[in-house]
């Protein structure tokens, strides 16, 4: 489900070129299922879904599989719009080192604008 | 000439604030019923740039606009520029009735969103008498906190970029870009702090769970609008506000955090039915 990341973010883009200098072992949760994703210099490279052995990661960003799917929806509703709309009605959860999350937020936000409506 | 130039007038006034001299910066446009405008934590008063540029409304108000002090163009009182900067209750109230006393202001209206929409409930608490009304926008008696405002004020994050992009999750996605991009403007040219030091009163301080019971809407009408896409103060936690006032609140849809600024004239729709109904009542 985030595999479109790795063409929204592709080096060069606009959006990679939201973070310059960003390197950042994200990871990315939908219930049981986990995705890596290696971001070099702002730009996603890869998206590699799991399960991994012994995963490793900076930060994880968590939420059940219907949340990812009403927050990703074209026109999500309201209170499913945003990451920090999600965190406040505790359906969405960061875990590890939130620095680059938190320094970086709206190129957060627009990644996962990006794929509001990929699927 | 072709130049197109707004009827917004802005400028300075020395002010004492609880006998601290202060330079507050305010703008206004119309003339009639004051109707004083408050913005929101760690932004400024172009929030209202809609309501001072509406003839509908400046025909029979006259909109005001002040930046409180840190915000906008009002700086720190001297030599408070580096003093930990947290808004208080008290603080609030004092620089809003200072501003209308020193506009020798009969009895304004007085509209605030969010932080504005908090302290129009601590105005009807302590000063009823003082105003002809009040409108809150976004208003609840408290509100969670659900993050960790440190991450707003710490050197290795830039304090615009992250508040900026606190503000532009607040919004509605419908509404228009242009408008969304000028809101989160304001918050990226926020002074270092501020926002973080405004979510003091919002968060704590402020908290008016308590203190419900003693606002009487009998003695000061209120009047509420939310947007149903905030999910800091939420259509929700409004509602509840409006049931133990026992006033009327509006959800606006497709709306956010920001109503007069993100999406100002689709705002101005619900804004000048409130505005008509208090010329009424005071007529």
């Amino acid at each position: 489900m985030f595999q479109d990341l790795t063409r929204a973010a592709a080096p060069g883009s606009s959006l990679a070129a939201m973070a310059p200098g960003l390197d950042w072992h994200l990871m990315l949760e939908s219930g049981d299922d986990s995705f890596a994703v290696p971001i070099r210099d702002g730009a996603v490279i890869t998206v590699t879904q799991g399960p991994f052995v012994m995963p490793s990661w900076q930060t994880r960003i968590v939420a059940e599989p219907v949340i990812w799917a009403e927050f990703l929806a074209p026109l999500p509703r309201p209170g499913r719009h945003d990451v920090m709309a999600l965190l406040r009605h505790g359906v969405m959860r960061f875990d590890g080192d939130l620095h680059p999350l938190m320094a970086n937020l709206l190129y957060v936000k627009r990644l996962f604008e990006a794929l509001r409506g990929a699927e | 000439m072709s130049v197109q130039i707004e009827p917004i007038l802005g400028r300075y006034a020395r002010i004492d604030i609880d006998g601290t001299p202060h330079r507050i910066y305010w703008e206004e446009a119309g003339q009639g019923i004051p109707l004083v405008c408050l913005h929101t934590a760690g932004s400024d008063g172009r929030q209202y740039r809609a309501v001072l540029n509406d003839p509908e409304i400046t025909r029979h108000f006259r909109v005001m606009v002040f930046d409180m002090p840190r915000h906008g163009k009002s700086s720190p009182a001297p030599g408070t520029v580096d003093a930990p900067y947290r808004l208080t209750s008290d603080a609030y109230v004092t620089q809003i009735m200072a501003f209308c006393k020193a506009m020798d202001l009969d009895r304004p209206v007085a509209m605030g969103c969010s932080i504005g929409g908090r302290i129009v409930l601590h105005l009807a608490e302590r000063h009823p008498e003082r105003f002809r009304a009040l409108i809150g926008l976004q208003s609840s008696a408290h509100v969670p906190r659900y993050y960790d405002t440190s991450w707003l004020d710490r050197p290795d994050v830039h304090g615009g970029r992250i508040c900026g992009a606190m503000a532009y999750g607040l919004m509605a996605p419908q509404s228009p870009d242009s408008e969304k991009d000028e809101t989160r403007w304001h918050y990226m040219q926020g002074g270092p702090g501020v926002f973080k030091g405004d979510l003091w009163f919002y968060q704590i301080d402020g908290d008016m769970r308590g203190a419900l019971g003693g606002i009487d809407p009998t003695r000061v009408p209120i009047h509420l609008l939310t947007g149903e896409y905030d999910y800091s103060c939420t259509p929700e936690d409004s509602a509840e506000l409006a049931a133990i006032l026992g006033v009327n609140m509006t959800v606006m849809p497709e709306m956010g955090h920001f109503p007069m600024s993100e999406n100002p004239l689709k705002f101005l729709d619900f804004l000048r039915p409130v505005l008509a109904r208090i010329r009424d009542e005071t007529a």
